[in-house]
């Protein structure tokens, strides 16, 4: 992380499978410098989300994907991916129901 | 693969006529739906409307998976069934209906649970799978045996008010576990006091499914390959997200290490009525009929119902209530009851499973899990307690 890289205002979706962790809100404003930040600002917002977006370690789990407009993070650089301002970061976490 | 393509009757031309004026479709497009199979997996909220159009559009030969017999709560989005069909199983339902909805395609219908034992011979007979299966497990097996066997997998999921589609294990495209690698554990999938579901949903998602379905079967437009449609019903909401094919993917990837299908292990997903929910630990557990007897003795256990706030409005047995989410933080309320045996319950006996291993692993000595829940308890002690 460039410790003097400067803030930015994003958005972040949030899934209706997580939402019950963000008080039921979609979408949460706050200020980073790259995804990673986001993240790790959503989480100290909102701390039962924590253990659902990260592994122990600290690690982005891998059942949550996370896209800044519509490109994995995966294909960018990862949790290190700057942001723009206004971004929009989506969460998009492996849902399975269909039958029931 | 290059096949002659079968010739259509007259009574088909008349039927399919507004597919035939479709400049981009035509008689050649109706010609390989007629030539198409296609394998339905799970036969419920998304199965039903894919069922419904692939049939009115007339693919040749439809296959349907699913063991399950029609239940009441199922018609409040399962369309493919009527209020008599309850209590029958469903793919004979469902056989039954489309047969008469369209006479000239060929339905199979397979009670099975689909497993590791029969996918690659089920999947292999048909040109494309439609999944609409409730539970990562066999989501799992689906996209393994798809890929395994070469055949697209035309996927949506739903979850509340959203849904995602997408065409996976194409040639060149990604396959689900180019996503998601792996399932989330046990104790981060949704539970099942989360399962609810807005009845229209699996309608608009399965719709999108059989539509892929005729896309990838004629060739027309362009299927959701490399693309993962998010749908938010609530906003009407429809984003789409890049998808890649990913080369180190353990199916599809260059050195996959899932080359056959091996035992998929269970986890908790939303299980179906009367079924018991299958946990990984082992832990020690009591029948209704058990507990039953035990109340009704001098030193009763104490209940503690472990369910969500809404749950306990429709139905409860009694005991203190703790929603399991809440446990880590209130086992203080517990204390009292240290020195007693507790018996711990939920809906349908998974969520209250790993309450008993929360409580074994804060030094609570005599803690049982009542086998099958709530759903169980109504099954074989007293039906007057609503299920739901």
């Amino acid at each position: 992380m460039n410790p003097t890289r400067l803030t930015q205002y994003v958005r972040i979706q949030i899934p209706a499978a997580l939402r019950r962790f963000t008080d039921q809100q979609r979408e949460i404003e706050l200020e980073a410098a790259t995804v990673g930040e986001a993240l790790q600002a959503l989480a100290a917002r909102y701390p039962a989300l924590s253990s659902h977006l990260f592994t122990p370690d600290g690690s982005l789990r891998a059942f949550v994907n996370v896209y800044v407009e519509d490109t994995n993070i995966r294909q960018l650089e990862g949790l290190d991916t700057p942001v723009k301002e206004g971004t929009r970061l989506i969460l998009v976490p492996s849902i399975a129901g269909g039958h029931q | 693969m290059q096949r002659i393509l079968p010739d259509l009757q007259p009574e088909e031309l008349r039927r399919y006529s507004r597919h035939l004026t479709l400049p981009e479709f035509g008689l050649e497009g109706q010609k390989k739906l007629k030539q198409s199979s296609v394998l339905i997996i799970g036969a419920g909220g998304l199965g039903s409307p894919v069922a419904l159009y692939l049939a009115a559009a007339g693919v040749g030969r439809i296959g349907l998976v699913d063991f399950d017999v029609v239940d009441e709560t199922n018609l409040q989005r399962q369309v493919l069934y009527t209020t008599e069909d309850v209590g029958r199983p469903k793919v004979e339902v469902a056989a039954e209906r489309l047969r008469a909805l369209n006479p000239y395609v060929e339905i199979e219908t397979y009670p099975v649970q689909l497993s590791a034992h029969n996918a690659l011979e089920l999947i292999g007979q048909y040109d494309v799978v439609a999944d609409g299966t409730d539970n990562f497990t066999t989501r799992y097996l689906v996209n393994d045996a798809c890929v395994l066997t070469g055949t697209p997998n035309v996927y949506a999921s739903i979850f509340r008010f959203e849904g995602q589609a997408s065409v996976f294990a194409t040639e060149e495209g990604p396959c689900y576990r180019c996503l998601y690698p792996e399932p989330p554990p046990p104790g981060l999938v949704p539970s099942c006091a989360e399962g609810g579901v807005l009845g229209v949903l699996p309608g608009l998602l399965g719709t999108i499914q059989a539509t892929e379905v005729i896309k990838v079967l004629t060739g027309i437009g362009d299927p959701l390959v490399g693309r993962l449609l998010l749908v938010d019903a609530l906003t009407m909401r429809f984003q789409q997200m890049k998808l890649q094919k990913d080369p180190a993917c353990p199916v599809c990837g260059e050195q996959p290490s899932i080359t056959s299908l091996q035992e998929y292990t269970m986890y908790c997903g939303v299980p179906s009525n009367g079924q018991q929910a299958l946990v990984q630990t082992d832990v020690p557990e009591i029948s209704p009929q058990e507990l039953q007897t035990w109340l009704k003795q001098e030193t009763p256990p104490v209940l503690l119902d472990v369910r969500e706030p809404f749950e306990r409005a429709i139905a409860h047995i009694g005991g203190v209530f703790i929603p399991l989410r809440e446990l880590p933080e209130k086992l203080s309320e517990l204390e009292a009851y240290r020195s007693q045996p507790l018996v711990v319950y939920c809906r349908s006996g998974a969520r209250s499973a790993r309450a008993v291993v929360l409580l074994q692993e804060a030094g609570f000595e005599r803690v049982f899990n009542l086998q099958g829940g709530i759903l169980a308890w109504h099954e074989y002690v007293d039906p007057s307690v609503p299920t739901y």
